[in-house]
């Protein structure tokens, strides 16, 4: 199996997101992901994307497979050095909404992927690490 | 890239391609809305067979599209949706409440044209 | 024979360890054809790849000797990986077990190491410095192949997993447009996930406009299950298909009510004929009894 490269794909318009979505869908396929579960993976990354863009103007979302003793994966990186999140908690909350919507839809791209990490800080920006593991 | 809208007798079939952008989807939403006008439409069908993601704008959007449509008296139904994009969307929690659906473009026409038929 | 080395006169530097490999992989090269065959023979003796042909093993036992010996000369892994893997592949369906593999690369490993206490059994100090240089190289070789074979071993065994639960599944073309799932026994998450998933491509694949799930057989609800069962419903929903679910006891729609679902977007019916009846209506089918009204 060759082995994969990163993916960095520098996110400032929604075009972007299209392009972060179909870049991950191909390499959650080459990882051995089912279709849904390819299908899952993509959608995260459109969430994440659009956040990105929405909140922060501009970011990059990074995307690699990862190998552990028992099985293999996908690791995605989305960061930004927007403005940051006030309430981490508010934002995960299920239900939680700002600009008129569903919010960052943050609580949804939890529950798609396996591992879910948040750091956020006000003036410095928002890194958000998900994972997702073959079964 | 811009939706092929056609119009079929009082239905509008707009069919959406697989890389769509969020500015499609705004300006799907803005062309829709003209032509049910211009048309005087009955009906609408956002045909999105082709669309391998549905994520949270998508969804908003279609729905915004379903409610301003029906202020004009028309129906929308939104068709095709892939089984792994439902799995998805009810995992992420995207119900869409209150969008007519059905499996394909013949079912859509043929849930419209009931409707149709009920209505005269 | 003391084993306690003194460190100077008996310890290599890296740079002779490199060279050392070279040389040994000369030898390991140059008496290819006997060593092989011993390997060939040793594995004999030990009755393992009972499974294979004189011939394929032959084959096979080329092909590892020469990765074998290849890995030793370039102090690189991928290539022996990607060879384990495919030889794996090709193996297994074989029914070629755990132990053969990892049996054959060790007899394979002692096999060129007695060849190297022949070679320098002159020369105490030599040997030790090569066998410094062999060792951690043919645990390294052994490992990567054990692993790689459990790993296509694992793959092979989910595969297999996957294609039972879906067997023990099915989802029931009764009538045109209509499905029915019966679900019967445990649903844990992964399972509810793959009935969901083949149901929705069942939808897809026969057109269904309705769907009755029933519920019977479930031996357990609690909140995944019917958190999964009304994703199930929603997710049929998209795709244009009404779920009716069946077998739902007062208990059990007492036990979900009580977890917060809402049962009034659930299309419910008491049991399964009830719930095929009213699909058919929902269907356009005029239901009419079978000729009982001879008998009341």
């Amino acid at each position: 199996m060759p082995v994969l490269q990163d993916i960095l794909v520098g996110i400032r318009s929604d075009v972007d997101i299209v392009l972060a979505r179909q870049q991950g869908r191909a390499m959650a396929a080459s990882i051995g992901f089912s279709a849904t579960d390819a299908t899952l993976i993509a959608t995260a990354i459109s969430e994440l994307a659009r956040n990105i863009v929405t909140y922060a103007r501009h970011g990059e979302v990074m995307m690699r497979g990862e190998e552990t003793t028992h099985t293999k994966g996908i690791v995605i990186i989305a960061r930004d050095s927007g403005p940051g999140i006030r309430n981490i908690h508010d934002v995960l909350r299920d239900g939680y909404s700002t600009s008129g919507g569903l919010g960052l839809g943050l609580p949804g791209v939890r529950r798609l992927m396996d591992e879910f990490v948040i750091e956020s800080e006000l003036q410095q920006g928002t890194t958000v690490t998900v994972k997702k593991w073959l079964k | 890239m811009e939706v092929p809208i056609l119009k079929q007798g009082r239905f509008l079939i707009a069919t959406i391609q697989a890389a769509l952008s969020d500015a499609d989807l705004v300006q799907l939403r803005r062309a829709l809305i003209d032509k049910v006008i211009h048309f005087r439409s009955n009906g609408v069908i956002v045909d999105v067979t082709a669309l391998d993601v549905m994520d949270s704008f998508a969804t908003r959007t279609l729905r915004d599209i379903t409610n301003v449509i029906r202020l004009r008296g028309a129906e929308t139904v939104i068709v095709g949706i892939q089984p792994e994009v439902a799995f998805t969307m009810v995992q992420l929690g995207l119900t869409m409440e209150g969008v007519a659906t059905a499996l394909d473009l013949e079912e859509g026409l043929a849930h419209l044209q009931q409707r149709a038929a009920r209505s005269t | 024979m003391s084993s306690k080395r003194s460190a100077d006169q008996l310890q290599s530097t890296p740079a002779q360890s490199t060279e050392l490999l070279q040389e040994l992989v000369a030898h390991l090269r140059q008496n290819r054809t006997q060593l092989r065959e011993e390997w060939a023979n040793r594995i004999a003796e030990a009755r393992l790849l009972t499974a294979m042909t004189k011939d394929e093993l032959f084959a096979e036992a080329t092909s590892v000797y020469d990765n074998y010996v290849e890995a030793l000369a370039t102090g690189t892994f991928e290539a022996l990986q990607s060879y384990a893997r495919n030889l794996s592949e090709r193996i297994i369906p074989r029914g070629v077990e755990t132990h053969e593999v990892v049996g054959i690369v060790l007899l394979l490993r002692d096999v060129l190491a007695r060849s190297l206490f022949a070679k320098y059994q002159g020369d105490f100090t030599m040997l030790n410095r090569i066998l410094d240089a062999y060792e951690p190289a043919a645990n390294r070789i052994a490992n990567t192949v054990a692993v790689g074979f459990v790993q296509e071993r694992e793959r092979v065994i989910r595969q297999q997993q996957e294609a039972i639960r879906e067997l023990s599944t099915p989802v029931l073309q009764v009538r045109e447009r209509l499905l029915i799932l019966p679900i019967i026994g445990v649903i844990d998450a992964q399972r509810a996930r793959q009935l969901t998933e083949q149901l929705l491509r069942g939808i897809r694949t026969n057109r269904a406009k309705v769907v009755v799930i029933d519920i019977t057989g479930v031996a357990a609800m609690d909140a995944t299950v019917a958190n999964h069962l009304v994703q199930t419903v929603e997710a049929s929903r998209l795709l244009g298909a009404t779920v009716i679910v069946t077998g739902l006891s007062p208990e059990i729609a007492q036990t979900i009510v009580t977890i917060g679902v809402d049962l009034g977007k659930m299309n419910t019916v008491g049991d399964l004929q009830g719930g095929i009846e009213q699909a058919e209506r929902l269907l356009g089918y005029k239901v009419v009894p079978v000729a009982d009204t001879a008998s009341s």
